[in-house]
C-alpha cells in the first residue's frame, strides 16, 4: 500500500449505548482499536452515542467524512447501517451482533451460546446450593442466547441445578443500570443462588459488586472481568469484540474486506472462558478438566449448544 | 416610571432582547470552552459551519427545527390559555403510535400522499388523547396541569415501551422498534427545495413535515389572533375570573385548548417516524418536547418567534453534534451545557436586560420629546 493511501486510511468506531468504559462489551472494542493503533500507528476516530438518533448521525457523519471502515458496534445500529450503507457503496461497514445483507457490510456475530455453555458448566460445578443465577441486560433474543447456553451448560454439569433468570430492562437503558442489576442479584442470592452470570454490559458491574459484597461468586461478560473483584469473579465469558474490531480495521487496511456474515465461536477463539491469576484459586482441577473437555466437545461437534436465536425458544 | 412594565419598542422586545440573551449565553459558553483549553472561536465556527455550512448541515438543522416547531407551538397554544403544558414530550411520543399505526396499515397499499393525511390525523388524535385526561382533570377537578402532564410523560413512556417490546416488535428482532415502513409510509425529503438554492440535501432527513410545520405556524397564529375561539383562549389566559364573568366557558375552553396542544405535539412524530426513521423507535422524541418549552418561551409564544427559536435550537442541536464530533475534547455534556445556558438566558432570564433597556430607551424618548 502506498504511503498516500495509508494516510487516507481512516477507520472509525461507533460504540453501543452502554458507554465506552463499561469494562465489558464496548471497552473490549476500545481495546481492540487501541491495539490496532499501537501496532500500526494509524489513528482512528470513535464516538459514544447516548441515544439511537445520535448513533445514526455518527455513522452517517463518519461515512460522509470519508472514514473507512465504519464499525457499528451494537445491534442497535442495524437500521441505521441498513439505511446508510447503500448511500456509501465504497465504504466498508461492519455491524457487530446483528446481520445485515448488503454488498458492503460485514456482519460479525458471535456464538455466545458456546462460551456461555462453558461458564454455565463451571457455575453449576462451583455452586454449593444447586442454584445458579443469570442477570441479562436488555430482554432481547441476543441475551436469551447467553442465558440459554448458560442453562444448558449448567444442566450438563448437574441435571438437578435450578437456574434463576432476570433481565434488567427492555430498552437500551438496561445496558447502563448497575443499581437495578445489583438489586436483581441480591434477590437471586436471597433465593439461594451462589453463582451469578451477568450478561448486561455496564449493568453487569452491579452484579459483580453485589456478589462480591455477599461473598458469593459472579461471572463476568465480554471483556475479561476477573480482575474486578478477585476471589469473587469465578470467570468471565469473553467475547473477543477486541479481535473483531482489530480484524475489521486490519482487513480494510489490507484491502481484504469481505461482505457477508462472520460467525465466531469457541473454535475461532471468538468466545471462551477466562482463566488467569485472579481466578486460578477458584477453579479446581475437576472443573478445569471438565471445562476443557467441554470445549473440545464443542469444537469437535460432539456437544451441540442450542442457539436461541434460531428458533427463539430455550429448551433448558 | 416602573421599569418592569414600561413599554419598549417592538423590535427591542422581540429582536434586541433575545439577541442580547443569546450573546450572553454564548459568551459564557465560550469562556467555559476557553477554560478547558479549547479555542472558543474555533468551536463557534465549527458549530456554525456544521449547522449551516453545507446542504446536509442545513437539512439536519431544519429537520431538528421541525420537531421544535411542533412542540413549541404545542406549548404556546396551551400557554395562551394560561396552561403550562409540560407534557408535549409524552404527547409526541404517543402521537408517534398513531402515526405508526396508520403507516403500518397503509404503507404497502397506497402512495405516501394518501398515507400522509391519515397519519397526520392519527398522530394528532393520539397526541390529543394523551392530553385529554390532564385537561379534563384541570378543568373539572382543579388538578394542576403541570403535575398531571409531567406524570403522563412517564405513563406514556412506559406504555410505549410495553407496546414496542411486546406487541409491535417483529419476532426475533433485537431493537424495540416496529418493522420498517414501505415506500407508502415514507415522507419524501425536500431535496428539490435545496436544489432551488443550488445545494444538495445529501442524506439529511429534512422532509415535507417541515412544510406542514410552517402551515401549522400560520394556522396557530390565525386561530389565536383572528378567531373568536382564539380570543376566548387569550382572555382566559389573561384572567380566568374575568373570562368566566364575560361568559367564556372555562372547562370547555381548557379542554379544547389542551386537545389542540396535544395534537400539535403529536404531529411532531410525523417528522421523525415517517420522515426519517421510517419506523417507530423507542424514545424517538429525544427531549424535543422539553426543548419545545424553551422554544416557546424564547419565541414569546408567537408562531413567528417560535419558528425562529426552533431554527436557533436546530442550529444548536446539529452544530452541537458536529462540534462534539469534530472536537472530541468538547464532550456531549459540554454541548448540553451550552444548550442549557441558552435556555437559561433566553427562557428563564428573559427579562435580565429589560430594566437597563427601559432606562436607555425612555431617556432617548424623553430627549426626543424635549
Amino acid at each position: 500500500m502506498s504511503s498516500s493511501a495509508l494516510a487516507d486510511f481512516k477507520p472509525a468506531l461507533v460504540y453501543g449505548t452502554g458507554g465506552k468504559f463499561d469494562k465489558s462489551f464496548n471497552e473490549s472494542a476500545y481495546n481492540g482499536a487501541e491495539k490496532f493503533k499501537a501496532d500500526t500507528g494509524v489513528e482512528y476516530r470513535d464516538f459514544e452515542p447516548t441515544g439511537d438518533a445520535q448513533g445514526e448521525q455518527a455513522i452517517l457523519n463518519f461515512a460522509s467524512m470519508g472514514f473507512n471502515p465504519v464499525v457499528a458496534l451494537s445491534f442497535a445500529w442495524k437500521s441505521a447501517v441498513e439505511k446508510i450503507a447503500p448511500q456509501f457503496p465504497d465504504t466498508n461497514f461492519y455491524i457487530v451482533d446483528d446481520v445485515i445483507e448488503a454488498p458492503n457490510v460485514q456482519s460479525v456475530v458471535f456464538k455466545e451460546e458456546q462460551g456461555s455453555y462453558l461458564v454455565g458448566l463451571l457455575a453449576a460445578m462451583k455452586s454449593e446450593t444447586g442454584t445458579v443465577g443469570f442477570v441479562g441486560g436488555m430482554d432481547i433474543p441476543l441475551i436469551h442466547k447467553f442465558g440459554c447456553g448458560y442453562a444448558q451448560g449448567a444442566k450438563a454439569a448437574n441435571s438437578d441445578v435450578s437456574i434463576l433468570r432476570n433481565m434488567v430492562g427492555t430498552t437500551g437503558a438496561a445496558w447502563n443500570d448497575p443499581v437495578k442489576a445489583g438489586e436483581l442479584t441480591k434477590n437471586q442470592m436471597d433465593q439461594g443462588a451462589d453463582v451469578i452470570y451477568a450478561a448486561a454490559g455496564a449493568s453487569g458491574l452491579g452484579v459483580l459488586q453485589a456478589a462480591a459484597d455477599d461473598e458469593k461468586f459472579s461471572i463476568g461478560v465480554d471483556s475479561n472481568q476477573n480482575y474486578v473483584h478477585p476471589g469473587s469473579v469465578l470467570t468471565s465469558m469473553v467475547k473477543r469484540v477486541d479481535n473483531a474490531v482489530y480484524d475489521a480495521f486490519k482487513a480494510s487496511q489490507d484491502g481484504t474486506f469481505e461482505a457477508g456474515v462472520n460467525r465466531l465461536g469457541v473454535a475461532d477463539n471468538g468466545v471462551g472462558w477466562a482463566y488467569d491469576e485472579y481466578n486460578k484459586p477458584l477453579i479446581t482441577e475437576d472443573m478445569l478438566a471438565a471445562v476443557e473437555k467441554a470445549k473440545e466437545g464443542i469444537i469437535s461437534g460432539d456437544i451441540e449448544v442450542h442457539d436461541y436465536s434460531v428458533d427463539n425458544t430455550c429448551p433448558y | 416610571m416602573n421599569a418592569a412594565n414600561a413599554p419598549l419598542p417592538g423590535w427591542v422586545t422581540f429582536f434586541l432582547m433575545p439577541l442580547l440573551n443569546l450573546g450572553t449565553a454564548l459568551l459564557i459558553s465560550g469562556f467555559v470552552i476557553w477554560m478547558i483549553g479549547q479555542n472558543p472561536f474555533e468551536a463557534l465556527s465549527v458549530l456554525l459551519n456544521g449547522a449551516l455550512g453545507s446542504g446536509m448541515g442545513i437539512g439536519f438543522t431544519l429537520f431538528y427545527a421541525t420537531n421544535f416547531i411542533f412542540t413549541g407551538l404545542s406549548v404556546a397554544m396551551a400557554y395562551h390559555a394560561g396552561l403550562f403544558n409540560i407534557g408535549s414530550e409524552g404527547q409526541a411520543y404517543v402521537g408517534g403510535l398513531g402515526c405508526a399505526l396508520v403507516a403500518l396499515a397503509l404503507d404497502q397499499y397506497v402512495p405516501w400522499y394518501v398515507t400522509m393525511p391519515f397519519a397526520i390525523l392519527g398522530a394528532a388524535i393520539f397526541g390529543a388523547a394523551w392530553a385529554f385526561i390532564p385537561a379534563w382533570l384541570q378543568a373539572k377537578r382543579g388538578s394542576h396541569i403541570v403535575i398531571t402532564t409531567i406524570m403522563f410523560n412517564f405513563i406514556g413512556a412506559a406504555l410505549m415501551v410495553y407496546l414496542l417490546v411486546h406487541v409491535l416488535k417483529p419476532a426475533g428482532a433485537m431493537s424495540p422498534e416496529t418493522r420498517g415502513f414501505a415506500a407508502g409510509g415514507q415522507l419524501p425529503n425536500l431535496d428539490w427545495l435545496m436544489a432551488m438554492f443550488g445545494s444538495r440535501l445529501g442524506p439529511a432527513p429534512l422532509n415535507v413535515s417541515f412544510i406542514i410545520g410552517l402551515v401549522m405556524c400560520f394556522a396557530v397564529w390565525f386561530l389565536i389572533w383572528r378567531t373568536k375561539f382564539g380570543y376566548s383562549v387569550r382572555a382566559l389566559g389573561m384572567s380566568k375570573t374575568a373570562a368566566t364573568y364575560a361568559g367564556i366557558p372555562y372547562a370547555r375552553t381548557v379542554i379544547i385548548t389542551m386537545l389542540m396542544s396535544g395534537g400539535l405535539a403529536g404531529m411532531m412524530a410525523l417528522n421523525v417516524v415517517m420522515g426519517s426513521a421510517d419506523r417507530l423507535q423507542v424514545e424517538f422524541v429525544g427531549g424535543a418536547g422539553f426543548v419545545g418549552i424553551a422554544v416557546s418561551l424564547m419565541g414569546r409564544n408567537h408562531p413567528l418567534g417560535i419558528l425562529m427559536a426552533a431554527i436557533l435550537f436546530g442550529i444548536l442541536y446539529q452544530g452541537g453534534a458536529q462540534l462534539s464530533f469534530m472536537m472530541p475534547q468538547i464532550t456531549r455534556d459540554m454541548i448540553v451545557m451550552i444548550q442549557g445556558l441558552v435556555i437559561l438566558f433566553a427562557g428563564a432570564l428573559e427579562f435580565l436586560y429589560r430594566p437597563a433597556l427601559v432606562r436607555i430607551f425612555s431617556r432617548r424618548q424623553s430627549l426626543a420629546e424635549a
